[in-house]
């Protein structure tokens, strides 16, 4: 047991910790440290400068791009990029459509849609939920029937992020609906552009527009589209939603977003001292820097032990990083709500562009109750915690 | 990044494990708290015989010179087996002393007999109005000739009763807070002018009230600089809250076993109670506690033989935060899903609680480690 890193790994965290410092756009660190919204071009250009820099797809087979790292070099990657910060490729086609295809894909589609998707020439979003199938993912109805070299779908998806700017959506479709739930469904891939498809916004809580329903009326999908076996699609889908492994307690992302809130605190004052000398407030960042200290060391214990498995199988344990990371994200946006104090409450309406009218209040506490709004998301997305909860409770505690 | 014990760490787990499952069930060890010194001296014997009483010190004064992995591995066997055995009083808190503070002489003649066994130390070091402020001392020793008197009370010495030899800290100068003017001293225990009130302690382990009252002491009793102490019983301090924190990581592991095992066993309602969702999902946060309780103490393993004090001790207080709320919540949940055969003093899931809820105690519980921390730069560096 050796719980340092090695030289080698510290070589290489001090490598990516130097690119990242050098790469990552201006405007795109300032808006992820700010918290605000990324517009199309960030996630574009950040992306190319990765790729072209042979990391957008690091965690890839090495005949399809990838780097070959370790497990803990991987690691290292997500945590220097979580605290630079910068965003993360883009999640939909590097980390859930692209390894699925690298599974189950044929070759013509492997050799079309990879290239693509680790340049981000496609912008792929991700078809699952409906109104009716959240945490009962199975029990989905967008159906697709076969009509000749096509197949015809009918439907709605829901909760879809960003689809404002997808040129391609992944989904899961009923192509059997005679069979048990599961297994009647395909994947199935759907150009954008296609008649029929219809993308409305939802504007979620925090007054954001980053999710959307995505409505198919006789959508005709050429077959060729079908990603695997008619009627598998439950197996690439379960695949893919315990592939998410490395990062996904987002434990750089919290680092990154404490040690903001340590410097605000210097600078906000609370009658004649500044916050950051309240004990009490303190207390509060202490309590959460020991949880995400636990946390990273959680992380790391997965990380770890992903070197031995051989059956390439998601560690239940990756369901922990999800619960806790999840908590202690969600409690990081409440200690900067508590810093912002009132100036939590303006919400003015957007300014026009090139607008020089003045913030009100600090000029980072706009998004600072957005934030905490939107990220209660995180304990529900990607299978809420208490779906997490069951799996461990069957998967681990055998109940 | 390396989480898998050696080949040699691997054999000590498996061998202590086998040890305390021939010698120290949980029913002998209600036996064993009926013995004259409140645990057992022929298991402390097969402690010797392991290798684990001389495990940290250095080979050429008769130790193992195992590191703090082998003691994180011990440690969380006690656990397992609630031991009731002084290694926290002798090997680690006073063998732990002189490993840091005593002269090659002291080494040489201590260090052999704590790891044959025949020698039981403990650490007299708190007082009743210091509570856990390791600097506030008014115990004073004043030099005597050659050598020096004692005088002062030590509450709740740990094996303070059974301990052949005492390791007393004392205020040599200075106000009652000061960090400087604190010396160690060699004190036997049926020394004239010291004396001892017994007691069980509530998680069935033993400590005593000590008195000292003009005990003299002659020039060789001194462990370490006189009047410059208090950097080694921070660290030794330090090393202990490691050790508890791997103690712990076996102590929460057995009730969060227990509990799982109850929920698959126990029938209510036509079903096993492990069916119904709210008790899955309590199983599952309890776990969770857990194993961020482990993370915790892997850290605090990894971090305590740090030179840096500041940093070292950062992590401590860190580690302590932690499986102190995790202790509490594993604790009180193993209790609550047993329901009223938790509340038994038969069974032994309460023992195990008890014995949780005085390791949050010792040397300051989670609060008070929560306002330490909170008064350093914190651990998520600027």
């Amino acid at each position: 047991m050796d719980l340092r890193f090695t030289p080698e790994e510290i070589a290489f965290r001090d490598e990516v910790r130097a690119f990242f410092k050098a790469s990552v756009p201006e405007v795109v660190r300032r808006k992820m440290s700010e918290s605000r919204h990324l517009a199309k071009e960030d996630f574009v250009s950040w992306q190319r400068i990765l790729h072209k820099r042979g990391w957008a797809t690091p965690h890839w087979p090495v005949e399809w791009g990838g780097t070959g790292w370790s497990p803990t070099q991987q690691y290292l990657f997500m945590d220097e990029m979580q605290q630079a910060p910068a965003p993360p490729p883009l999640q939909f086609g590097v980390n859930m459509l692209g390894p699925v295809l690298i599974a189950f894909g044929n070759e013509k589609q492997k050799r079309h849609f990879l290239p693509r998707i680790a340049n981000i020439e496609d912008w792929w979003c991700q078809g699952f939920s409906e109104p009716g199938a959240g945490s009962d993912l199975a029990s989905l109805r967008t159906s697709a029937k076969l009509d000749g070299d096509h197949y015809v779908v009918n439907g709605q998806k829901t909760w879809t992020t960003l689809a404002q700017y997808a040129d391609w959506i992944f989904c899961l479709v009923r192509t059997n609906p005679e069979a048990k739930k599961q297994e009647g469904i395909s994947f199935l891939l759907i150009d954008m552009k296609s008649k029929g498809v219809t993308v409305r916004p939802i504007v979620t809580i925090d007054g954001g527009r980053e999710i959307n329903e995505v409505f198919f009326d006789d959508v005709r999908v050429p077959v060729e589209n079908l990603v695997g076996e008619e009627n598998k699609g439950w197996d690439y889908a379960k695949f893919l939603l315990g592939n998410e492994r490395v990062g996904i307690a987002r434990v750089g992302v919290s680092k990154e977003r404490i040690r903001r809130i340590k410097q605000l605190a210097k600078m906000e004052r609370d009658g004649d001292r500044p916050m950051i000398e309240d004990e009490r407030f303190r207390e509060r960042i202490a309590e959460v820097e020991v949880a995400l200290k636990a946390l990273e060391m959680t992380q790391l214990r997965v990380v770890a032990a992903e070197r031995s498995r051989k059956d390439k199988k998601p560690d239940p344990a990756s369901s922990i990083l999800k619960i806790k990371g999840s908590e202690i994200q969600q409690a990081v946006t409440e200690l900067a709500l508590e810093l912002a104090g009132p100036y939590a409450m303006p919400a003015p309406d957007e300014p026009d562009e090139g607008s020089n009218e003045p913030p009100i209040g600090p000029d980072w506490a706009d998004t600072v109750a957005p934030t905490y709004f939107n990220w209660r998301k995180i304990s529900i997305y990607g299978g809420s915690n208490e779906i997490q909860k069951n799996i461990i409770a069957k998967a681990i505690l055998g109940l | 990044m390396d989480f898998d014990l050696s080949e040699e760490q691997q054999l000590l787990k498996d061998s202590l494990g086998r040890l305390l499952a021939d010698h120290g069930s949980f029913a002998q060890r209600q036996k064993h708290r009926n013995e004259p010194d409140g645990w057992s001296r022929a298991l402390w014997a097969l402690y010797a015989e392991l290798g684990l009483l001389g495990l940290p010190f250095e080979e050429k004064h008769g130790g193992l010179g195992a590191g703090p992995v082998e003691t994180m591995v011990a440690m969380e066997a006690f656990g397992r087996a609630l031991a009731l055995e002084p290694y926290l009083a002798t090997v680690i808190l006073a063998g732990g002393l002189i490993r840091h503070a005593g002269s090659e002489a002291q080494k040489s003649a201590l260090v052999p007999k704590i790891a044959d066994g025949s020698l039981i130390l403990a650490f007299a070091h708190g007082e009743r109005q210091a509570r856990y402020e390791l600097a506030d001392i008014a115990t004073t020793a004043k030099k005597d000739g050659a050598g020096w008197v004692l005088d002062g009370e030590k509450g709740v010495v740990l094996h303070g009763d059974s301990a052949d030899t005492l390791i007393v800290s004392a205020r040599l100068s200075g106000q009652r807070r000061d960090r400087d003017g604190i010396g160690l001293f060699l004190v036997d225990g049926n020394a004239s002018g010291v004396t001892r009130r017994p007691y069980p302690t509530v998680d069935g382990l033993r400590a005593a009230e000590i008195t000292f009252s003009s005990v003299k002491l002659g020039a060789d009793a001194v462990l370490g600089t006189p009047g410059k102490a208090l950097p080694a019983i921070e660290r030794v301090v330090d090393e202990a809250i490691a050790a508890l924190a791997a103690e712990s990581v076996g102590v929460m592991a057995v009730m969060h076993e227990a509990t799982v095992e109850y929920l698959k066993t126990r029938r209510q309602f036509g079903t096993t109670i492990g069916s119904f969702q709210v008790l899955q999902h309590r199983a599952v946060d309890m776990l969770v506690a857990l194993e961020q309780a482990r993370s915790m103490a892997m850290f605090a393993t990894m971090m305590v033989s740090e030179e840096n004090a500041a940093e070292r001790s950062k992590a401590m207080a860190a580690a302590k935060v932690q499986i102190g709320r995790s202790g509490k919540f594993v604790g009180q949940q193993a209790i609550q899903l047993h329901g009223g055969i938790g509340m038994t003093n038969e069974y032994s899931v309460g023992h195990y609680f008890k014995r949780m809820t005085m390791i949050d105690t010792l040397f300051g519980p989670a609060e008070h480690h929560l306002a330490r921390l909170a008064k350093t730069d914190g651990l998520v560096e600027s």
